[in-house]
């Protein structure tokens, strides 16, 4: 059973607004739904997780229920439903990355960052995961970071320790 | 060298943008179409071509087309299926990130014929970037005039849009993708009726492959006839191969189908043969979703006869000895790969992405993923083998969608070429354990092997 805690009411700003809107002019009239998982990501870019109150503020907008926004949030893979680290790390635990060493890397972050997968770094800055294929077998390991989903390929244990310190420099 | 028809100018700097694109060709199919031919002929031409959809199925595109129901006063609408998400392929990823115009130009050849006034293409949310990069291209496009109302003063309007998903395999599948295009969970519809009598929004829909609709350009360049010279038999034109695992040189390769398999592997003009001097093992010849096969079954027929990298030749023998072309991603297994924990892996892939719809497909791929990770980490018995024969004939052909069948393949090829290494796991558990599992060499600890949560 999902356990969502309550949160803080959020607001969308007039700039969010303005691209929400420009996203439902792409379907037809009576059929805005279909801005759902667009809307979705634009909210987890700017808040970097969507929490039930966020759902509820796009039920709102889009004229549908709160239970329409939350089984397609929870249904899809990509919206974080608790806050994650401010880069969090998704890393392809698939079989062609695996073949070419992604759960060494998998390990490697937990060892370097000093929490097990799904948790946030003390600083805030990190979390990490293993995710289903993200289809860059031929140059893996490969994580991506969100919400810009920025790209690293050929991962080495060395290449991630320069990327998290890279990072922390920023 | 092959003849290469849509990674041609990949090399070329610039080629992103709409005005290298040009100057090596670009949207000549676009202007031949609109002004020069009817819908009706380009259908005809992409007929001729026998151009294959290039996702997976293979179903030929020009008549997939042709059964678009077209009721007069009904919006019609092509959909591009870019949910690539099937390991072993990114032939996708490559051609939106480096020839984003390939596939408008390609958009906007098959709406036309189609008839649509508004198509979308649907990217799996994870490519943000390339979603970036088409919305940037399609802008370009639009400016140039290609794209909006009137186009190239012929009359026809069209609007192109880029839809992200949400990270779900399953939105591979045709109804599945509309469903989430709807903004709904992407669970797939029941079939009939297809998507050509009602798709989205109940309205007919065509819903193609990047690379298939990246390949109506050449098509309409060169013409159908033309296109279907290159290739073999059935197997027409080329194909982007997307190739990974322990190769020399993994990556995508457009290759003229009915290349021999052999070439494809060894031949330094495609993947320089296996990393580290090592020997081949086994290939999944098309997605992870394909029957795996051993190394001679790969590379020679049963008969002894080279294989080929075309439809019929992979499939040759049916499952017994064959596999499929699938979506062409082709993954090469050495000879130190463990087969037991690479069909659990995905095992656990199928399990992590079944939308939960049919009880065979939601309870069977976990059920598998169990008793492979039982078996994995060396605490198996001798009938879990065939239990998983069991249930995996229990989840193909009993689910709504393929999803089930593309579950039950992996587990069912692995066990027919591979059950020795099943039964040595049961048998020897501490000196399996012992191995490497060529995951760069690295042994992962029973406790830390994740096993999908419950759903």
């Amino acid at each position: 059973m999902l356990k969502v805690e309550e949160q803080t009411p959020v607001v969308f700003s007039s700039e969010l607004l303005a691209k929400f809107d420009d996203v439902i002019t792409r379907y037809p009239a009576d059929k805005s739904k279909s801005a759902l998982l667009p809307l979705l990501h634009l909210v987890q870019a700017e808040f970097l997780w969507v929490s039930t109150s966020a759902m509820d503020k796009i039920a709102e907008y889009l004229k549908i229920q709160p239970i329409e926004v939350f089984e397609v949030a929870t249904f899809y893979s990509m919206y974080f439903l608790k806050p994650q680290g401010k880069y969090a790390m998704e890393v392809c635990r698939t079989g062609p990355c695996c073949l070419v060493g992604a759960e060494k890397i998998l390990i490697h972050l937990e060892n370097k960052l000093g929490v097990k997968e799904g948790e946030v770094t003390a600083d805030g800055l990190f979390s990490f995961r293993g995710v289903e294929c993200l289809a860059a077998c031929g140059f893996g390991p490969v994580l991506q970071i969100s919400p810009e989903y920025t790209f690293y390929e050929n991962l080495t244990e060395a290449s991630v320790d320069k990327l998290i310190e890279d990072l922390k420099n920023k | 060298m092959g003849r290469k028809l849509l990674l041609e100018h990949i090399n070329v700097p610039g080629i992103n943008t709409l005005e290298v694109y040009r100057q090596k060709g670009g949207y000549r199919a676009v202007e031949k179409a609109l002004k020069t031919l009817t819908p009706e002929e380009i259908v005809e031409e992409v007929k001729k071509s026998g151009l294959r959809g290039r996702g997976g199925a293979g179903f030929p595109t020009g008549m997939k087309w042709s059964f678009l129901a077209k009721p007069e006063g009904v919006a019609r609408y092509l959909v591009c299926n870019a949910d690539e998400s099937e390991p072993g392929t990114f032939k996708d990823r490559y051609l939106m990130t480096y020839i984003p115009h390939a596939l408008i130009e390609g958009m906007i050849v098959a709406s036309f014929a189609l008839g649509a006034k508004v198509s979308y293409i649907y990217v799996r949310g994870e490519m943000m970037p390339q979603i970036r990069i088409l919305e940037r291209a399609i802008a370009e496009a639009k400016a140039a005039g290609f794209l909006g109302k009137n186009i190239l003063g012929t009359g026809y309007d069209l609007e192109l849009y880029v839809q992200p998903g949400g990270g779900a395999y399953i939105c591979g599948e045709e109804t599945a993708l509309l469903e989430s295009l709807e903004g709904k969970r992407g669970n797939p519809r029941i079939k009939p009726p297809f998507p050509a009598i009602a798709g989205l929004y109940g309205c007919p829909t065509v819903v193609n492959n990047v690379e298939s609709i990246a390949a109506v350009v050449p098509i309409i360049n060169d013409g159908g006839d033309e296109y279907a010279k290159i290739g073999i038999g059935r197997s027409t034109g080329t194909k982007l191969i997307s190739a990974s695992g322990n190769l020399v040189k993994p990556g995508v390769y457009e290759i003229e189908l009915g290349l021999p398999v052999e070439e494809f592997i060894y031949s330094d003009e495609y993947c320089g043969g296996i990393a580290n001097g090592k020997r081949l093992k086994a290939t999944v010849a098309g997605g992870s979703s394909v029957p795996v096969l051993p190394a001679n079954l790969t590379l020679k027929y049963a008969n002894g006869e080279p294989r080929l990298m075309s439809y019929e030749s992979l499939s040759e023998g049916g499952f017994a000895t064959g596999t499929m072309m699938g979506s062409g991603g082709f993954i090469a297994f050495d000879e130190d790969q463990c087969m037991v924990r690479n069909t659990w892996n995905f095992a656990r892939f199928y399990h992590h992405e079944s939308c939960g719809q049919c009880s065979p497909c939601r309870e069977g791929t976990g059920w598998m993923e169990k008793v492979l990770h039982k078996i994995e980490h060396g605490h198996g018995k001798m009938e879990d083998v065939d239990l998983l024969w069991d249930i995996q004939r229990k989840i193909e052909g009993n689910t709504i969608c393929p999803l089930g069948d593309a579950a039950a393949w992996p587990v069912a090829s692995a066990i027919r070429h591979f059950r020795d290494e099943f039964e040595w796991h049961i048998k020897e558990p501490i000196k399996s354990q012992q191995q490497n599992y060529g995951i760069a060499n690295y042994a992962v600890p029973i406790e830390k092997a994740p096993v999908t949560e419950e759903k």
